[in-house]
């Protein structure tokens, strides 16, 4: 669908605690109108903790109950049994949590409520940091990026989660991107048609946390899909097809760009660029890349 | 009204399940798993129509607890020792947020190393919490508190989570009748649940934001009221239960042959009730002694401490330990009397690790303290191998 035909009806209310160019707060735009306001939200410790502003105001207009930092899919769990009991079928419940709360503290319940057949949608957000608490590492940072917590570059690879997710064998998964609207939109508008755990992955590039300015956000995310640092792909019933401008550098109708032409804009990476050109950490960074798109190749092709 | 006979642990299960809660959440821990398996059984029956999710830890046990509370349902939960701290962060929240949970702790020991018998420092440490705590000295007590448990969390001037607890093996595995009211007096007693707030797509809100500090202040100062409440509530709630099912064991405390007593023997639950024994054979003797059975920890019965303070010495037996000062229940009955009254107070550790506390052993411990063999606190039994 093109942007001009979303639903023109807003959940973020005007006058949130975003940062300027936050990819969280775009997405979620982009996510209510996908699902409506018949949804209720779970929110666990993270950026959007804060968006949602300050007691007794909210940026929100549909229910949320914050919960603790590794709780979202536990907390939702709850919620979900609870409407169905009242007999509330067609309420969407919604966790939207950051990577940390993903990837690192919050697996354990996400894990659990995906193996359990929870009928909800699970999102994050992906930000590749804990940017709540002041950017920290977390398992979605990528291989020599600056966190306060890798000063001079993280030295380890980042998680595939998505392979986490998919062995659970879930009915639907997807990733995709704050870049790509009309993307995010279907993929949100599909999780809501099917029934059981939903998982979906927003890459979301924060001005802030990578160190990039405030207007390049789009621009993040549309360079880490054609870079190939971020697939967009969706998972049905253990099908995997490749979307967008990922289907085409899986297929190799188009090749993916240098990743230098991601990390070059952002400070997070700007050691590897200054004083001298780390030729070393950028090849490992880019064979990384090579070797996942391999994989896909094997396994999706 | 029907005889149960059964275990501890499947009387909760039995109370849980005609309490009604539209959702239940656990996850097994020894020797709380005999709960979790009564309700799954009574799930294979029907004879529980809510949803019961088989989380994958206790800490998603309390989340999802507080999700569903949250969505305006009545949840259950049961846990015990280890599962109980893995939870600590939720009890928490589920208190802040306000949410009536009920749950059962089986008082289980702390590892290392792993022990499964009964002591009390499970649930005492979660004593700051703001949940509301019961200590039960019976089946019976069991299946009665349970049910007036959901009555209290659920008042509107309560409002709070509720925490039953029982000792491990003692109560949780051991068999004793129990008279079941018909499910029309529980049905009568809680009414339905109707939630002062919840997730509601037609009154969207968001709760628990972040919230400043003269806001949290007043969160914290409405926590304490509620608790106030609730101490005045118990007492209501116990009486209504009473003449409902002819069953009373006491409100905050329960108090046991106290009249004329100079000495009051204070413990809380399986060493309550084995106390009973022992002040009866103490009275046989001629000494006078009463037992004030604390039932609830809290709200902590500091009135009524009082006034018992102003007729006899208290003697007070704790089964847990807030290592580096003394027993908790110790001082807390101590501050309940500063300034109020110049009674005695003999402070005993018996018990920890599931260590036998039989009534001769009360009795050794009552006789210490009545001819003033004691100073500060002591621990009893700790020599015997
Ligand atoms: C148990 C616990 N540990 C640590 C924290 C502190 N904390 C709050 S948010 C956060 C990071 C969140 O990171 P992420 O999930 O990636 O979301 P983001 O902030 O990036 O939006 C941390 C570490 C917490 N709230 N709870
Ligand atoms: S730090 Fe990043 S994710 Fe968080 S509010 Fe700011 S821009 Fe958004």
């Amino acid at each position: 669908m093109a942007i001009k035909d979303f639903p023109v009806e807003e959940c973020i209310l005007q006058g949130n605690a975003a940062c300027p160019g936050c990819p969280a707060t775009m997405a979620l735009r982009m996510v209510f109108k996908a699902l409506g306001k018949n949804t209720v939200m779970v929110v666990p410790a993270c950026c959007t903790a804060v968006i949602e502003s300050l007691y007794p105001h909210t940026s929100f207009d549909i229910p949320v109950m914050n919960i603790a930092f590794e709780a979202a899919a536990a907390g939702a769990s709850g919620v979900e049994a609870a409407l169905r009991m009242q007999g509330k079928k067609d309420t969407t419940v919604l966790a939207w949590a950051g990577d940390g709360g993903t990837y690192d503290i919050g697996i354990q319940a996400l894990s659990g409520a995906l193996e359990r057949g929870t009928n909800f949608i699970y999102i994050c957000y992906n930000n590749q940091i804990y940017s709540n608490t002041g950017i920290q590492r977390s398992g979605a940072t990528p291989y020599a990026a600056w966190t306060t917590t890798t000063v001079s570059g993280k030295t380890e690879f980042r998680k595939e989660m998505g392979d986490i997710i998919q062995a659970h064998h879930i009915p639907y998964s997807a990733q995709t991107c704050v870049s790509y609207p009309d993307d995010l939109y279907r993929k949100l508008k599909k999780a809501k048609s099917i029934k059981g755990p939903k998982y979906l992955e927003i890459m979301a590039p924060c001005p802030p946390g990578w160190r990039f300015s405030m207007e390049k956000t789009v621009e993040m995310g549309r360079m880490a899909v054609e870079t190939g640092a971020w697939a967009l792909y969706e998972c049905e019933n253990d099908v995997v097809t490749f979307n967008g401008k990922s289907k085409l550098i899986l297929e190799k109708k188009i090749e993916r760009k240098s990743i230098e032409e991601w990390i070059k804009y952002q400070g997070r990476f700007s050691h590897l660029f200054k004083p001298k050109k780390d030729t070393k950490r950028i090849q490992t960074l880019e064979d990384h890349i090579d070797q996942l798109w391999e994989r896909y190749r094997k396994c999706y092709l | 009204m029907t005889i149960m006979i059964d275990t501890g642990n499947y009387i909760a299960a039995k109370a849980a399940v005609m309490a009604k809660p539209d959702v239940v959440a656990a996850y097994p821990i020894t020797p709380q798993t005999t709960l979790v398996e009564g309700i799954a059984n009574y799930v294979g029956t029907g004879e529980f129509k809510g949803e019961y999710i088989c989380v994958e830890s206790e800490h998603s046990a309390m989340s999802a607890c507080i999700g569903a509370s949250a969505a305006g349902s009545r949840t259950f939960t049961g846990t015990s020792s280890h599962g109980l701290l893995l939870m600590h962060e939720m009890l928490h929240w589920a208190a802040l947020a306000r949410l009536p949970v009920v749950m059962c702790n089986i008082n289980r020991v702390i590892g290392p190393g792993w022990n499964i018998w009964t002591d009390e420092n499970d649930s005492i440490s979660q004593r700051d919490t703001g949940w509301i705590q019961f200590y039960c000295s019976s089946n019976q007590e069991i299946f009665d508190t349970i049910i007036q448990a959901f009555r209290l969390a659920e008042h509107k001037n309560v409002s709070l989570p509720v925490m039953v607890s029982y000792n491990a093996f003692i109560l949780s595995h051991t068999s004793m009748p129990v008279e079941i009211p018909k499910q029309q007096v529980i049905d009568d007693f809680l009414g339905k649940y109707e939630p002062l707030w919840k997730l509601d797509v037609d009154n969207p809100i968001t709760f628990g934001n972040i919230i400043g500090p003269a806001g949290y202040y007043k969160v914290r100062r409405a926590m304490q009221d509620a608790q106030e409440n609730a101490e005045k509530l118990i007492p209501q709630i116990a009486k209504e239960w009473k003449q409902k099912s002819g069953y009373y064991h006491g409100d905050l405390l329960e108090l046991y042959k106290c009249d004329d007593a100079e000495y009051i023997l204070l413990a809380m639950g399986a060493i309550g009730a084995e106390s009973k024994v022992a002040i009866d054979e103490m009275q046989k003797k001629g000494v006078k002694i009463g037992l004030a059975r604390v039932r609830t920890f809290r709200p902590f019965p500091k009135e009524e401490i009082v006034k018992l303070s102003r007729q006899a010495d208290l003697i007070v037996i704790d089964r847990n330990i807030s290592v580096g000062s003394e027993g908790a229940l110790f001082s807390e009955v101590k501050a309940a009397l500063y300034d109020k009254s110049d009674a005695k107070v003999y402070g005993f550790i018996a018990g920890l690790g599931g260590k036998d506390v039989p009534y001769y052993d009360v009795e050794i411990i009552c006789k210490k303290a009545i001819d003033g063999k004691t100073k500060g606190y002591e621990w009893y039994g700790l020599e015997e191998a």
